[in-house]
């Protein structure tokens, strides 16, 4: 009997509403809240607040702290327990309590974000997790590496039987980061997803929880690092790259002896990274490798050219990995999805009320982005491979074993062999 | 003559270093300064604009948390207290009771609860919803749609880029100011949107 009362008063709810002009958001209610008899009070809708916003800030302090006492470690104790040390609170509070975000890996995306999305507000801790490793890396070297960076310490404390890959697999290796930090810029400049946070491998280490392949990833990373010191860092880790470059031109990067070097050659094998050079005296004809130099100097722009244009040949199959564009591109190759049910993002498309003509045009734009895009990409690509035959074919003249300032972590491994005293 | 030479190479490659150190501080800076021009000093984190929402049911399964950090959260004041709720019950339920073959959530997160003839309260256990959205497409198509998902921020890691906002078909996912962290119906409406969306233009 309640229940016909209740079905009545349904159906004359449902007449009102649809007599009743729809205008305020209360009238389209289908079933009004009921008054109550017996005193019921409605409970509130929790919203549990986030963390809070001045830990953020704290978070940049810690960073700012542990850069400046590894730096401290690194360049006036030069202390490897003091960086050791370091690198393990890093690992404990970036890593496992902070859970891996925000990092200063990951913080490139926002910077780049910041400055093609003019609708995207970068928050002012990414940026200082973008800057201050390389502000520091600029004058210190990649102190940042050493004692900072919670992917770089988990890998560092399990570097247990390092093997010294051949030079000629370590150089075409390092190729990478530099293709992946093209990828990353690319796929955030055409706003489509930041793949340096999405292909971390140790962020699901942190949590304990991550998606299965991930955390095999991540598993494997750590199992090929007891043997290949530190792989993310040297042959993945985007942010590298840009440190790279800062360390390469730093005026106060750390040297592995603190006097004059003696030649002993003991530090020789103790780099697990690979970074230590060796004194070189030029090889060969003085005339023919300067002939060789300026080979690959001229050489140079073909390589741009050349990488230019494979890039922009690519950029189609780039571009699907685009929602938008993988979109449209479904609709087109087959049509048939459309009365797929189980196809969610057709069947949202559909809802929309867009139309084909509109995603279309849009994956359209978004693809021509793809084609500058692989333009610079390639380009970019091409002139680092130019320059690498350059850096090889040149020589410089080295009389001792010095680190090398664009792969040196300063985990400052080597200054434990040195047998050289600090000046008093 | 070789001393000189060599010397001389120092002061070369000295130069040259230190031109290029200047060259990336002034790089580095135009970079800072510009990106500065667009910060905030606001965290942002991230919510579901429960308007957008299509109920796809990515949430349970795409979020880096397991389960979800996207919870089903109820709007009472919405609530139309229905004894055939659409949120609750399974479409053509044997009856209308808490059996578990009635129910349409797969968790059994939602508590039905009497009140009085013929209201009955529903309330979201949230330490067994998953967000898969079952309810909430439920309550949306036929009820008031009361029953909405959000990101439960005491769940969230707050990702750099949220991975259910990277897949979800609806682009309901955006990044909100710490201080409004919430798009909770009733309080939130579709024209509060419209109008938040007006500003951000």
């Amino acid at each position: 009997m309640t229940q016909l009362k209740r079905y009545f008063l349904l159906i004359c709810i449902l007449i009102y509403t649809a007599l009743q002009s729809f205008g305020a958001a209360e009238a389209k209610q289908r079933f009004p809240k009921p008054e109550f008899a017996n005193g019921y009070t409605q409970p509130n809708t929790t919203a549990p607040s986030p963390r809070f916003a001045f830990l953020e800030y704290f978070d940049v302090f810690m960073l700012l702290v542990v850069l400046s006492v590894t730096t401290w470690f690194v360049l006036k104790k030069r202390s490897r327990r003091g960086v050791f040390w370091m690198s393990v609170f890093s690992l404990l509070y970036f890593g496992f309590y902070r859970e891996g975000c925000i990092c200063s890996i990951g913080a490139i995306q926002n910077v780049v974000l910041a400055l093609v999305d003019p609708t995207y507000a970068i928050p002012l801790t990414a940026l200082l997790f973008f800057l201050l490793p390389l502000a520091f890396a600029l004058f210190f070297g990649r102190t940042f590496c050493a004692g900072a960076c919670p992917l770089g310490a988990i890998q560092d404390i399990i570097v247990l039987k390092p093997i010294e890959l051949p030079k000629w697999i370590q150089k075409v290796l390092g190729l990478i980061p530099y293709l992946y930090l093209g990828l990353a810029v690319l796929y955030v400049a055409t706003k489509s997803e930041f793949i340096i946070c999405r292909y971390d491998p140790f962020v699901g280490l942190f949590r304990f929880d991550a998606p299965f392949d991930m955390l095999i990833l991540g598993i494997l990373f750590l199992a090929v690092g007891v043997f290949v010191a530190r792989p993310y860092c040297r042959f993945f880790c985007p942010y590298g790259v840009l440190l790279g470059w800062m360390s390469k031109f730093s005026s106060r990067h750390m040297s592995i002896t603190p006097a004059a070097c003696i030649q002993c050659k003991l530090c020789s094998n103790s780099c697990p990274f690979g970074a230590i050079d060796e004194p070189v005296a030029e090889t060969g004809k003085r005339r023919s490798n300067v002939n060789r130099l300026m080979t690959y100097f001229i050489l140079l722009p073909l390589w741009i050219g050349i990488g230019g244009f494979a890039g922009s040949m690519v950029h189609v199959p780039l571009s699907k990995f685009n929602k938008t564009v993988y979109l449209a591109d479904q609709i087109i190759e087959h049509p048939e999805v459309k009365n797929d049910p189980k196809n969610i993002d057709v069947r949202t498309f559909l809802g929309s009320g867009k139309s084909t003509e509109q995603l279309i045009q849009e994956a359209h734009d978004i693809q021509r982005q793809f084609y500058r895009g692989g333009w610079i990409l390639g380009g970019f690509m091409g002139l680092i491979i130019g320059t690498s035959l350059i850096n090889l074919s040149k020589f410089r003249r080295r009389e001792d074993w010095e680190p090398n300032k664009t792969n040196c972590l300063s985990c400052a491994r080597c200054m434990d062999y040195c047998p050289v005293k600090k000046e008093a | 003559m070789s001393d000189k030479i060599t010397t001389k190479g120092m002061e070369r490659r000295r130069f040259i270093r230190s031109s290029m150190q200047m060259a990336l501080a002034v790089s580095l800076g135009g970079v800072a300064g510009y990106s500065l021009l667009k910060s905030t000093s606001k965290k942002m984190v991230w919510q579901i604009d429960p308007f957008k929402c299509v109920q796809c049911g990515r949430c349970a399964t795409e979020c880096v948390m397991t389960p979800s950090a996207v919870k089903c959260v109820h709007a009472y004041a919405l609530c139309g207290y229905c004894d055939l709720c659409g949120g609750y019950l399974k479409p053509d339920p044997n009856a209308r009771t808490t059996a578990a073959e009635n129910q349409l959530c797969p968790t059994a997160a939602i508590k039905r609860q009497y009140i009085e003839e013929p209201y009955f309260e529903y309330v979201i256990d949230e330490k067994l919803c998953i967000g898969c959205a079952k309810c909430v497409a439920g309550c949306t198509s036929f009820g008031n749609g009361s029953l909405h998902l959000q990101i439960r921020h005491n769940e969230c890691k707050n990702c750099n880029e949220c991975a259910i906002a990277r897949v979800c078909p609806a682009e309901a996912f955006q990044r909100v100011p710490y201080d409004t962290p919430y798009m909770i119906k009733g309080g939130f409406t579709k024209d509060s949107a419209a109008k938040t969306i007006e500003k951000k233009g």
